[in-house]
């Protein structure tokens, strides 16, 4: 009788976590399916007070917003693009050495200098914009590719994470190394290199992910349109006088295409680099 | 290295412990370089700064003493500034840390379509605040019939709110945490799943036998075991309501203007330095107490949570 009672009891507990669960994931998918319906409607049926559940799938808004020539998103798309890709590159060579040095190489001052990365994770980046922002322009960079890109390559996070990853990583296979006569440099780039692949990988997903969506810094420098990225493009729609809704919406649908298909094929890696970069406590 | 292998004993020892300062420069250098220029540079120009008038210039010469700051201190736009923080970050952390948490339990004890959970859950983390506001702003909260959220209103004969353009009440609350939950969650649900999974079940099935299950095994096993995770997630949490801009921003300016309401302290900086006024000295101080606070919220919560952890 007790056992029929206790199954009776989980049968109800496993349904009312399953409808938990499959009402939150459907106020969850709420936004996506809003976003895509109003980019395939009109402006007429976007503005209308009746509801429509299916937008008239209206294609050429993809081609309209391409070819409307006050609308520069082709290149905000590039400079995206550009900033985005340089950037993980950047930050996984510079704090992938960095790592790798606080971690291995014995100095006098090394810890030192790992208080000073310790230190500037307390300060948040964008406390640091109106100072950063006075800087780069003194050098001139406001509303270049440089200025968008370079500040971003000196992550104090990444460089925390590749030291914690290095101080766990098996010590056999690069004395093996030093005997064979490969110097720091030749360890690093031969032996070590080739086998943080994974840990790499994960730095690069969070990394491109934070550049792509960045926000503040790029309003900040891209003030011409030419150094626009789709973020701040999207942003001067939204906050413009007069909005043209479905282009608005087609723009938004482009701006996380990229991102979306990487997390839909992508997703059990992704979701792993997250795990695995022990940001949260290891 | 082959150099220093061909030398003489005493020379090779010399040149392979000036080798590992050299290298050790090498590795580091260039990022130790960046974050110099980048990150203590500008603290230390701004800090300077701070003692100055500076407008639309970064070379002043006008030098004004503590007047910036009594200036910020009494100007009740950025003490409103710091108490709109304060309320955000007071509902914004424990509100996240609760339902990532709850989230991450459920998804963790379904068998069935967990990676289909998980991924819908995950999901948002692929938009940027400015996506996430654009359908805010424009589809779910918009003030017209043809919005979402009017239109529910609308099916149980409800009056259309205009969710963005009144104070009284402040509806515009709602828009901006509910944004920035369903950016979130996902996220932090991830990381919590990832403690869930150190706890090994051979815990829960010795507790189960004494009789310890459902709220009991969470009270007395998930949490106080998962407390890494939580002390993490919370001041990620606490680290990111302290730099909220972006959904604030887009949701509430419109054309270069900014309602004179909710305006968290980074919204006001960006006005005060990078407005039409360019003051960088009021900026440049307002940064620097901005800074200071934080420090004085990351010791205490160093004292509260991670000191007592040990």
């Amino acid at each position: 009788m007790a056992v029929v009672d206790r199954s009776r009891g989980a049968r109800l507990g496993a349904l009312a976590r399953y409808t938990a669960l499959g009402v939150a994931a459907a106020l969850f998918l709420v936004p996506f399916y809003l976003l895509f319906r109003n980019a395939l409607m009109t402006e007429a049926e976007l503005t209308s007070p009746t509801w429509h559940l299916l937008p008239s799938w209206r294609w050429e808004n993809f081609t309209l917003l391409f070819s409307d020539p006050a609308v520069p998103m082709a290149r905000s798309l590039l400079n995206s693009l550009a900033i985005a890709i340089t950037q993980t590159l950047g930050v996984l060579v510079v704090s992938g050495l960095a790592g790798y040095g606080l971690a291995r190489i014995p100095y006098r001052w090394s810890n030192l200098v790992f208080y000073a990365v310790t230190a500037s994770l307390l300060i948040p980046a964008a406390v640091t914009f109106v100072p950063s922002f006075v800087l780069v322009s003194s050098l001139g960079w406001v509303s270049t590719l440089r200025g968008l890109i370079i500040p971003g390559l000196f992550q104090a996070l990444a460089t925390f994470l590749f030291r914690q990853f290095y101080l766990g990583f098996p010590k056999e296979i690069e004395e093996a190394a030093f005997i064979d006569g490969l110097g720091y440099w030749g360890t690093f780039w031969r032996v070590v290199v080739p086998n943080s692949g994974g840990f790499a990988a994960a730095i690069a997903t969070i990394t491109f992910i934070g550049s792509w969506n960045a926000f503040l810094w790029p309003l900040v420098i891209a003030q011409d349109s030419e150094a626009w990225t789709v973020q701040i493009a999207l942003s001067t729609f939204l906050t413009a006088q007069s909005v043209d809704l479905a282009e608005l919406f087609v723009a938004a649908v482009v701006a996380i295409l990229p991102l979306l298909l990487m997390f839909l094929f992508l997703q059990r890696w992704i979701v792993e680099g997250v795990e695995r970069t022990g940001i949260a406590g290891d | 290295m082959s150099a220093a292998r061909r030398a003489p004993p005493w020379r090779r020892r010399l040149l392979g412990r000036q080798n590992q300062n050299l290298w050790f420069w090498v590795f580091v250098g260039p990022f130790f370089a960046g974050l110099v220029l980048f990150i203590y540079v500008p603290i230390a120009w701004s800090a300077y700064l701070s003692f100055f008038e500076a407008y639309n210039t970064v070379s002043p010469t006008r030098m004004v003493g503590f007047a910036n700051y009594t200036d910020m201190l009494g100007d009740p736009n950025f003490r409103s500034s710091l108490t709109t923080f304060l309320v955000f970050a007071a509902f914004i952390v424990p509100t996240t840390f609760a339902l990532s948490l709850a989230t991450a339990v459920l998804v963790a004890r379904t068998r069935v379509a967990q990676a289909f959970f998980r991924s819908v859950f995950f999901l948002p983390t692929a938009c940027s605040y400015v996506v996430a506001a654009l359908i805010w702003k424009m589809s779910i909260f918009s003030g017209v019939r043809s919005g979402l959220a009017n239109t529910v209103l609308g099916w149980f004969g409800a009056e259309s709110v205009p969710w963005l353009s009144v104070t009284n009440p402040p509806w515009y609350w709602l828009v901006i945490v509910s944004a920035r939950l369903w950016l979130q969650v996902g996220f932090y649900m991830i990381l919590f799943l990832a403690g869930l999974q150190r706890i090994g079940p051979h815990l829960y099935e010795a507790a189960a036998i004494d009789g310890a299950t459902g709220w009991k095994a969470f009270r007395h096993i998930t949490f106080p075991l998962l407390r890494p995770t939580s002390t993490a997630v919370l001041l990620l949490l606490l680290i990111n309501a302290f730099q909220a801009f972006d959904e604030f921003f887009n949701i509430l300016s419109s054309f270069g203007t900014y309602p004179p309401y909710a305006r968290p302290p980074l919204v006001y900086l960006y006005y005060t330095a990078l407005g039409q006024g360019q003051d960088f000295g009021h900026g440049s101080a307002g940064a620097i107490i901005l800074t200071a606070v934080i420090a004085v919220i990351a010791v205490a919560f160093n004292r509260l949570f991670v000191r007592e952890a040990d």
